[in-house]
């Protein structure tokens, strides 16, 4: 039985193109998974609708996201917020944004658990204090009483990290938390991360463009291609034989830090040209049925 | 070396902020000391008139009176109380006017630029509606339909002003919705209200500061102008606009009757709005 599980999920700007074709996948409890495409193949769409936060612009054509059994797509609002506020958490993007400039760090992290899940006040300070230093932060204190923009941006993603695991949340998603940081510390923030999964034992969504990263974190793998789920795998299979042809050209197109010579490998025209007729192919059906 | 430089560069803008805050700050609230007590300390009664007295000069140059300290006007009513009346309605229209234009025109913003949707589109249709309308026409109408006196002009001004706010926050509230925290705090279940009071108004606090004070000074002009073309409170009353629409006819003899209400009043917008700055500057967490 699998903690997260999105069947058949299609999702279209409003009277517009399908941004999201009948996806389907499941992430089961403490397990990683990664979701890899090229921008603007839905992956970051599959983690909003999950966590309910599409833009108004985008609407739920058909299909179910059962978190724990229970299907969010037909919950009232207010259930599903508080379903998801209970079981999930984001580690947001761009650690510049995803903190509020007005609010000191230690608020920031304490107030939705005393506002929303009713923590008391010292609990929840408490809380904080041992996540943060679990994430490797020197002087909790300090850092509780900072402003965001006194602290560095690895500093904020570690805090963001931090907040996510705040209440326990059983499933986490990850969207792309490195692509805003330079390499060295992309580094730290992913051991950092795959280490809080290990220990707390959360499922995670793995939002990435960049399969290097998805190695080293995840376990299982959902190749996107045009909002269409191209091959949905274990990381080891994919690494040792890639089924889809994209697949297999994007794992030829990841850069080997190991051999810089070798130059830059594109996606072959051909292989575009399979998964976009897939794809067309895919619409006509939908056209059709 | 460098480092020591650019914060000592810092600490130039800051004190030349402080300086502005203040300057403004204190010229206000010496204003505000003097309308509450312009009673005990306006050194004649500001309605007095004495037609022996007419047109003195100020204390300074030949031809004055003792105790008629910027002269009389062309009545001899003497200049410097009827200044010191006058602050009292400047201020109060400032003070109500503005705040109220404030409150009404923020929270309209803020709804507007935040939930989006039909609340969005019925706010945005208002704002364009209201700009079309020609605000000074728009005012006089306004006075000339609910009567002259103090409450009609903060009515006027709430009714005019309140795009002036609705307008830059919600501009600034749809950029602050865009950003990851608010989706975060949506995600930790948040509801719509809650999200926008918490998140996004702290951040758009510090913009509705400066407007506010921008708009004080703002309905002190307006609270002038209605008072120039004769529609404001009652003519027995004095204020800046009436003294300046009086002086103005009798420039080339008596000039202080104009010139004094005007830097009063050209003092007073200009703290008003420098002091929206210095606070903009203290409170922002950013710049702070």
């Amino acid at each position: 039985m699998s903690f997260l599980s999105i069947r058949n999920l299609s999702v279209r700007l409003k009277k517009g193109p399908p941004l999201l074709r009948r996806v389907s996948l499941d992430v089961a409890a403490g397990e990683v998974r990664g979701l890899v495409g090229e921008s603007g193949a839905g992956k970051s769409m599959i983690g909003k609708a999950v966590l309910g936060i599409l833009p108004p612009s985008v609407e739920v054509t058909e299909g179910e996201i059962l978190l724990d059994g229970i299907d969010l797509l037909t919950l009232p609002q207010a259930q599903r917020r508080r379903r998801i506020g209970a079981l999930a958490a984001l580690i947001p993007q761009d650690p510049l944004t995803a903190l509020n400039p007005s609010h000191r760090i230690g608020p920031q992290i304490t107030d939705r658990l005393v506002d929303i899940l009713g923590w008391t006040r010292a609990d929840a300070d408490a809380r904080a204090r041992n996540l943060l230093a679990e994430v490797q932060i020197a002087d909790p204190d300090r850092v509780l009483r900072s402003y965001p923009h006194e602290l560095s941006g690895g500093m904020r993603q570690r805090i963001l990290i931090a907040s996510a695991f705040a209440a326990e949340p059983k499933l986490i998603v990850a969207d792309e938390p490195t692509t805003a940081l330079d390499v060295t510390v992309q580094k730290q923030i992913l051991k950092l991360i795959a280490g809080m999964q290990a220990r707390h034992g959360t499922a995670l969504l793995f939002v990435t463009h960049d399969l290097g990263v998805v190695s080293k974190v995840c376990q299982k793998l959902s190749v996107l291609y045009a909002g269409m789920v191209v091959e949905d795998t274990s990381v080891a299979d994919f690494y040792a034989a890639p089924r889809h042809a994209y697949s297999a050209a994007l794992l030829a197109a990841t850069p080997k830090y190991t051999d810089p010579s070798a130059g830059l490998t594109p996606v072959p025209e051909v292989v575009i040209a399979t998964v976009q007729a897939e794809v067309a192919a895919f619409d006509r059906g939908q056209a059709h049925g | 070396m460098v480092d020591a430089k650019a914060i000592d560069g810092r600490s130039m803008i800051r004190r030349r902020a402080g300086l502005r805050l203040w300057l403004s700050a204190g010229w206000l609230a010496v204003l505000c000391a003097v309308a509450l007590l312009a009673p005990w300390i306006a050194p004649k009664d500001p309605l007095a008139q004495d037609l022996f007295l007419g047109r003195l000069p100020p204390a300074w140059v030949q031809g004055a009176e003792p105790g008629y300290w910027l002269g009389t006007d062309s009545l001899g009513r003497d200049v410097l109380s009827r200044i010191i009346h006058g602050a009292r309605v400047a201020l109060t229209v400032a003070l109500v006017a503005g705040t109220i234009t404030c409150l009404v025109g923020a929270t309209l913003g803020l709804m507007a630029g935040f939930l989006r949707g039909w609340v969005d589109i019925v706010i945005s249709r208002l704002i364009d509606i209201w700009m079309a309308f020609p605000p000074v026409l728009f005012s006089i109408l306004l006075i000339a339909v609910l009567g002259p006196g103090l409450m009609s002009i903060i009515i006027a001004i709430v009714v005019i002003d309140w795009t002036r706010f609705a307008r830059v926050v919600r501009a600034e509230a749809m950029t602050q919705g865009a950003m990851d925290y608010v989706a975060s705090a949506r995600v930790a279940g948040r509801g719509r209200i809650g999200t926008m009071v918490r998140e996004i108004l702290p951040n758009v606090l510090p913009t509705i500061v400066v407007l506010l004070t921008l708009e004080m000074g703002i309905a002190v002009i307006v609270e002038a102008i209605l008072s120039f073309v004769n529609l404001s409170i009652s003519t027995d009353d004095p204020t800046w606009g009436g003294m300046i629409a009086e002086g103005r006819t009798s420039v080339h003899q008596a000039w202080w009757v104009l010139v004094f209400p005007l830097i009063t009043l050209f003092l007073t917008v200009l703290s008003f709005s420098q002091l929206g700055e210095g606070l903009k500057d203290r409170f922002d967490p950013v710049l702070r």
